[in-house]
């Protein structure tokens, strides 16, 4: 492409200098020459920070595969650990996190979904207003781990519930609560305010106006917005450091039991804390276990980054204007 | 003269920047009553105090007495029974991201009407009226939002008329039409005022002339001079008025 593109340019400023006919009006100037030239440096840019940004990635997840490869079976992902963690498999942590990440979701995502309808529907815009604004879009960049130690006090300590599988998910979405709104708000933002207006002078009111056109219109930016903070609570330590994760919790891996291995009171194991355990508290674990746990995390959290991908363009194919 | 909407002193400002000075006005009921002027002179404003829709803006404010059939429209306590009461199309066309015939099924549908045959009804009707119909009757499970500029606008035409309105306010409402078509609506509007009193905001001074009953000159924010659209056209009081439907001045 790019070739024959030269090539075309070097016959305009070929016939240009032969001083030829009709051509003559397509000449590049010296301006265009220069034009041409920081559009490709410009191009070949930014595709280098591409490059800089995929290529540790790629290396990243190769290097895993590889140390992990011998580690990685069906058994691995549905046994649990045993002889001190050194060997066996990763069941009872895995499971731990698919609990942890569903409880605080099921807290975070209608409360949050709810909250950010208000504040871009509903609200008027005056200082008050404003200051949540400000305030919610500030917690959403506090650290993971004063999450945590709000959590020790709020969930653990004063609600009462003791470190608990509870507890340590209501932290989780409080944690996550911030950025579902902020995304909420974005993604309603997003739908024309003319579309707002002809509903309203037909006579709509805000409720109506909210189900039938916004909403439909920008389901698919909530539900990224959702999706990505499931990889987010799935990923962090901190915040279930002190408010319910345990180093080992010794749970069925056979039968039905096996898929409600805690109860909400229980503490319970989770991925990321198993891998923190292993790579620091625990002597002689072989070195493919470690890499193992850190795939299956690592899969867990692009496979449900790619799900919120794959939902975003299929929802925004159904896109309407 | 039967009044069906009454501005008395109003005023209304943007944040302190005034967009309608002390006007004072009466339309008559089933007649058309064309506004002309310039930009900015606040005709756009005039329109969104009949039904309201005024309060969207953050920073507008209200003075003064605007009465729609008699009563004051901040009285009133149903705002959306008063939205539907008024028809309001705007110059630019918004198909809403709904079928053809859901668009015009919209505003029925949230005031309660869930008939099949009723709405089926309702919006050939509305289609028709609107110069719609021919050009979409294959289509209306079609997006409204595909349709083409021109095609949209008279689908929002369509949708103002749906909710059965008492008055129905069009702001340049034909800048996206052809003029062909706009001939055949204006026809329509002709038939459309003995059910319903017509506003008509225009930038086309021939429209209003061609058109309207009675007009109302307005200019830099104050209502200039307004009566008979004969007079205004051929023996205006003021000479700004004048100018402006000779094309001397705007």
């Amino acid at each position: 492409m790019s070739e024959s593109r030269d090539q075309r340019l070097e016959y305009y400023v070929s016939t240009a200098e032969n001083g030829s006919s009709h051509r003559e009006v397509f000449a590049p100037s010296s301006f265009e020459r220069r034009k041409a030239v920081v559009e490709q440096v410009a191009k070949y840019t930014f595709l280098c920070m591409v490059i800089l940004l995929v290529l540790p990635v790629v290396t990243l997840l190769g290097y895993l595969l590889v140390k992990a490869w011998p580690a990685l079976s069906f058994s691995f992902i549905f046994e649990n650990p045993t002889n001190h963690m050194t060997a066996g498999g990763i069941w009872a942590p895995l499971i731990g996190t698919f609990f942890l990440v569903l409880l605080s979701l099921a807290a975070s995502a209608p409360v949050g979904i709810l909250a950010g309808i208000y504040l871009n529907e509903y609200a008027r815009d005056n200082w008050l207003t404003r200051i949540i604004n400000l305030g919610v879009v500030n917690l959403a960049g506090v650290p993971s781990i004063v999450h945590a130690l709000f959590g020790v006090g709020a969930f653990v300590l004063f609600a009462g519930m003791g470190r608990s599988l509870l507890a340590a998910s209501c932290t989780l979405a409080v944690m996550t609560l911030p950025v579902i709104i902020t995304s909420t708000r974005e993604a309603l933002a997003a739908v024309p305010m003319s579309f707002r207006e002809a509903c309203w002078n037909m006579g709509a009111t805000r409720w109506q106006t909210i189900r039938t056109i916004v909403l439909p219109n920008s389901i698919s930016g909530i539900l990224t917005g959702v999706i990505l903070q499931v990889s987010r609570a799935a990923g962090e330590t901190a915040p279930i450091l002190f408010t319910g994760a345990v180093v080992y919790a010794r749970v069925a891996d056979h039968g039905l039991r096996s898929f409600f291995p805690y109860g909400l009171g229980d503490r319970c194991m989770a991925l990321s804390m198993h891998l923190y355990t292993l790579s620091t508290q625990v002597v002689d674990v072989p070195d493919e276990v470690l890499y193992g746990t850190a795939v299956v995390l690592i899969g867990l959290v692009l496979a449900v980054n790619s799900l919120s991908i794959g939902a975003r363009i299929y929802l925004r194919s159904q896109k309407k204007w | 003269m039967d009044a069906h909407i009454s501005f008395d002193n109003v005023r209304v400002s943007y944040g302190g920047k005034t967009a309608l000075r002390d006007v004072s006005l009466e339309i008559p009921r089933n007649r058309i009553f064309g506004i002309i002027g310039p930009a900015n002179s606040g005709k756009t404003t005039l329109l969104k105090c009949i039904n309201r829709t005024i309060d969207f803006e953050p920073t507008a404010k209200v003075e003064g007495i605007v009465s729609v059939g008699g009563e004051d429209v901040y009285k009133i306590r149903n705002v959306y029974e008063l939205r539907r009461q008024v028809g309001m199309v705007f110059p630019l066309p918004v198909g809403l991201p709904l079928s053809v015939y859901e668009n015009v099924a919209y505003a029925p549908r949230r005031a309660g009407i869930y008939d099949q045959a009723e709405l089926d009804e309702l919006v050939e009707r509305c289609l028709r009226q609107a110069m719609l119909w021919d050009e979409v009757k294959q289509r209306l499970d079609m997006l409204g939002t595909k349709l083409s500029g021109g095609q949209q606008q008279r689908l929002t035409l369509a949708r103002a008329l749906s909710h059965r309105p008492r008055v129905l306010c069009l702001d340049e409402f034909s800048i996206a039409i052809d003029p062909v078509t706009t001939m055949k609506i204006e026809d329509v509007l002709l038939e459309l005022k003995n059910e319903m009193t017509i506003v008509l905001v225009t930038n086309l001074v021939q429209q209003a002339h061609r058109l309207a009953d009675n007009t109302a000159f307005f200019n830099d924010s104050r209502l200039i001079e307004v009566g008979e659209t004969e007079k205004i056209f051929s023996a205006a009081d003021e000479d700004l008025t004048r100018r402006y439907v000779t094309g001397a001045f705007g």
